[in-house]
């Protein structure tokens, strides 16, 4: 599992200090990171917009930080205080694109030989041969990208980025339009790779379930910023936040207090303030009495005219319907629910299951939300 | 049908996409990547001849040719003779005025190359130049095929200007559009017809060709 972990220290680490400003969407951006990646595989966690295919840019040379330093080991790759910029042919860093970049017009054997153009033509059909073989698609040498699938395309990317031996490996977003079993496979082949080869993976990903498959250390990008920097488990058991741009849109915001922790089972129990409303929630790194705001996409509640029994979802409260409002295609249902109705949610409905159901104002409902579908974010 | 004045347009229409497809690369290059603000004014200048009357743009080739100018006087000291109503003089003006229709298909072709495969080139260590020929290249080729095609079919038809540069003169600079234009004055017109339909059958064949190239890829085609 952790095979490269014995090999720590084998090469060099890759050490980084950057700040970036730029505008981005018409939005202010600032990547401002300071960190040290040792030989193994260090996600970065992150959602789109968080700036990470711009750090790894940078660390390819592909982009230019406005100042900081970057280097492997002695090797420096960047240092705006020195006017060191190496171009991205010198700096010897291999480079798996999100589209993977294979170059459509070259066969299999040709993408992977791409990197070796300064090699004699036997050494570098050994070194093909070889990489071909450790990522399982010596069969494929003489096929164009688009005649190859997904995973195979993905294989090919891997094995180009490494024939050339570089001294880290960036992978963005690599294996998001995989299948779980194809995806664990690429990762075994290139966790016995690096155990060969012990260079630093920076390995980019919003997925959280690739944090838990792949890394030994992770860091959480959020608007340019590390926030968070640990293993797996003590960095995404910790507060699955949300950052306030994120809430912005939910059309049910509520401040809630962490009433009970159940860590055996991943949630939580929140009530809503001012009421005796409890949800569960996702298991988030709180004590109970803690302030929280809890976000609830009004799409995401279900309402039922009937008392529901026989349902996974772990949230079924009790309401009245007090309003219906039809918006363009969209039905919004407001319901005070809580025993003295003191808590009023939106709910967004299809005009067919408004009809259906034979809503009218002052009905008895049931909401069901489930326990993922609430989002939470620490109150300030 | 004047065989020499067409075994002579055929040259100068070979010579002229020859040189144009080396030539234009760059340019093709620079207008495609360039990030210089004021590169509108080169595509301008680049694109002129497509506007331009044939007979401004041979006119100032001849004055730049003729003695007047410190380039005919150069060439003249160099070599004893002036450019002007030379095949060496229609090759020049050619290659102007056949520019745009080599350069600007390139660029547009060049423009379509997804940047992200250049990035991923240089990362694996490929200069620039390296980029360009093994990569830039053979993606853009239904491109530079149509440029030198065009380049050539444009060349082939030309009139103002050789009218203007290099004159009239059988074997040197009597090109075939040309010839139809004297058998025309000369009441000749089954002759003019004759070759007349040998330049049409050329254009239209050229032209086939051109669009069958770029029928599977699409875009390179910048007036499309």
């Amino acid at each position: 599992m952790k095979a490269e972990k014995t090999n720590v220290g084998m090469q060099d680490s890759l050490t980084l200090q950057l700040h970036k400003h730029f505008a981005n969407a018409g939005r202010d951006f600032t990547l401002d990171l300071v960190f040290a990646i040792a030989p193994g595989i260090t996600i970065v966690f992150g959602s789109s917009g968080a700036g990470k295919t711009t750090l790894l840019d940078c660390i390819a040379g592909l982009n230019i930080p406005d100042s900081g330093k970057i280097a492997v080991g002695d090797r420096i790759l960047f240092d705006h205080a020195r006017h060191t910029n190496l171009p991205p042919q010198q700096r010897e860093i291999g480079y798996v694109f999100q589209d993977l970049a294979l170059f459509p017009h070259l066969t299999v054997g040709n993408n992977v030989e791409y990197g070796l153009a300064d090699t004699d033509k036997s050494e570098r059909r050994k070194r093909s041969d070889a990489i071909l073989e450790s990522f399982r698609i010596a069969h494929l040498r003489d096929r164009k990208p688009k005649e190859i699938s997904g995973g195979e395309r993905q294989r090919v990317a891997l094995a180009r980025a490494l024939v050339t031996d570089p001294c880290v490996l960036l992978l963005d977003e690599p294996l998001a339009a995989l299948d779980a079993a194809t995806k664990s496979k690429i990762i075994d082949d290139l966790r016995a790779w690096n155990a060969a080869h012990g260079i630093p993976i920076l390995y980019i990903t919003h997925n959280r379930e690739e944090v838990f498959a792949l890394g030994d250390r992770v860091l959480v990008l959020e608007n340019g910023r590390i926030v968070a920097d640990g293993t797996p488990h003590g960095v995404m058991a910790a507060p699955q936040r949300e950052s306030l741009a994120q809430l912005i849109g939910f059309e049910n915001i509520f401040h809630a207090v962490v009433a009970a922790v159940h860590e055996d089972r991943g949630t939580m129990s929140c009530r809503i303030n001012g009421s005796n409303v409890e949800l569960e929630t996702p298991l988030i790194r709180a004590q109970p009495g803690s302030p929280l705001l809890v976000g609830i996409r009004a799409g995401d509640i279900l309402l039922a005219t009937v008392q529901p029994a026989g349902l996974s979802a772990r949230n079924i409260i009790p309401g009245r319907l007090l309003s219906l409002e039809q918006r363009d295609v969209i039905v919004a249902a407001r319901v005070n629910c809580g025993l003295k109705m003191e808590v009023e949610m939106e709910v967004h409905l299809t005009l067919a299951a408004r009809d259906s159901l034979q809503l009218q104002p002052g009905r008895e409902v049931w909401l069901i939300v489930k326990t993922h579908s609430c989002h939470l974010m620490a109150a300030s | 049908m004047d065989w020499q004045a067409f075994w002579l347009t055929i040259r100068l229409a070979v010579l002229v996409a020859a040189v144009l497809a080396v030539l234009g690369l760059p340019i093709a290059y620079w207008i495609a990547y360039s990030r210089w603000r004021w590169k509108f004014l080169a595509e301008a200048v680049v694109a002129l001849p497509i506007v331009l009357p044939p007979t401004v743009l041979g006119f100032y080739v001849l004055v730049a040719l003729g003695s007047r100018s410190p380039l005919g006087r150069g060439w003249a000291a160099l070599t004893g003779h002036t450019l002007a109503f030379t095949f060496g003089g229609l090759v020049i003006g050619s290659i102007l005025y056949s520019l745009p229709f080599a350069v600007q298909p390139f660029a547009a072709s060049f423009a379509l190359v997804d940047p992200r495969l250049m990035a991923a080139s240089a990362t694996l260590g490929a200069s620039r130049l390296q980029t360009f020929f093994r990569v830039i290249v053979p993606l853009s080729l239904p491109g530079l095929v149509t440029g030198v095609a065009l380049s050539f079919a444009h060349t082939m038809g030309e009139f103002g200007v050789v009218l203007m540069i290099g004159g009239n003169i059988p074997g040197v600079t009597r090109t075939v559009s040309i010839d139809i234009y004297d058998q025309t004055q000369a009441l000749n017109y089954a002759a003019a017809n004759q070759t007349a339909l040998v330049l049409l059958a050329i254009s239209f064949a050229a032209l086939s060709f051109v669009y069958a190239v770029n029928r599977k890829v699409g875009a390179a085609w910048p007036w499309k």
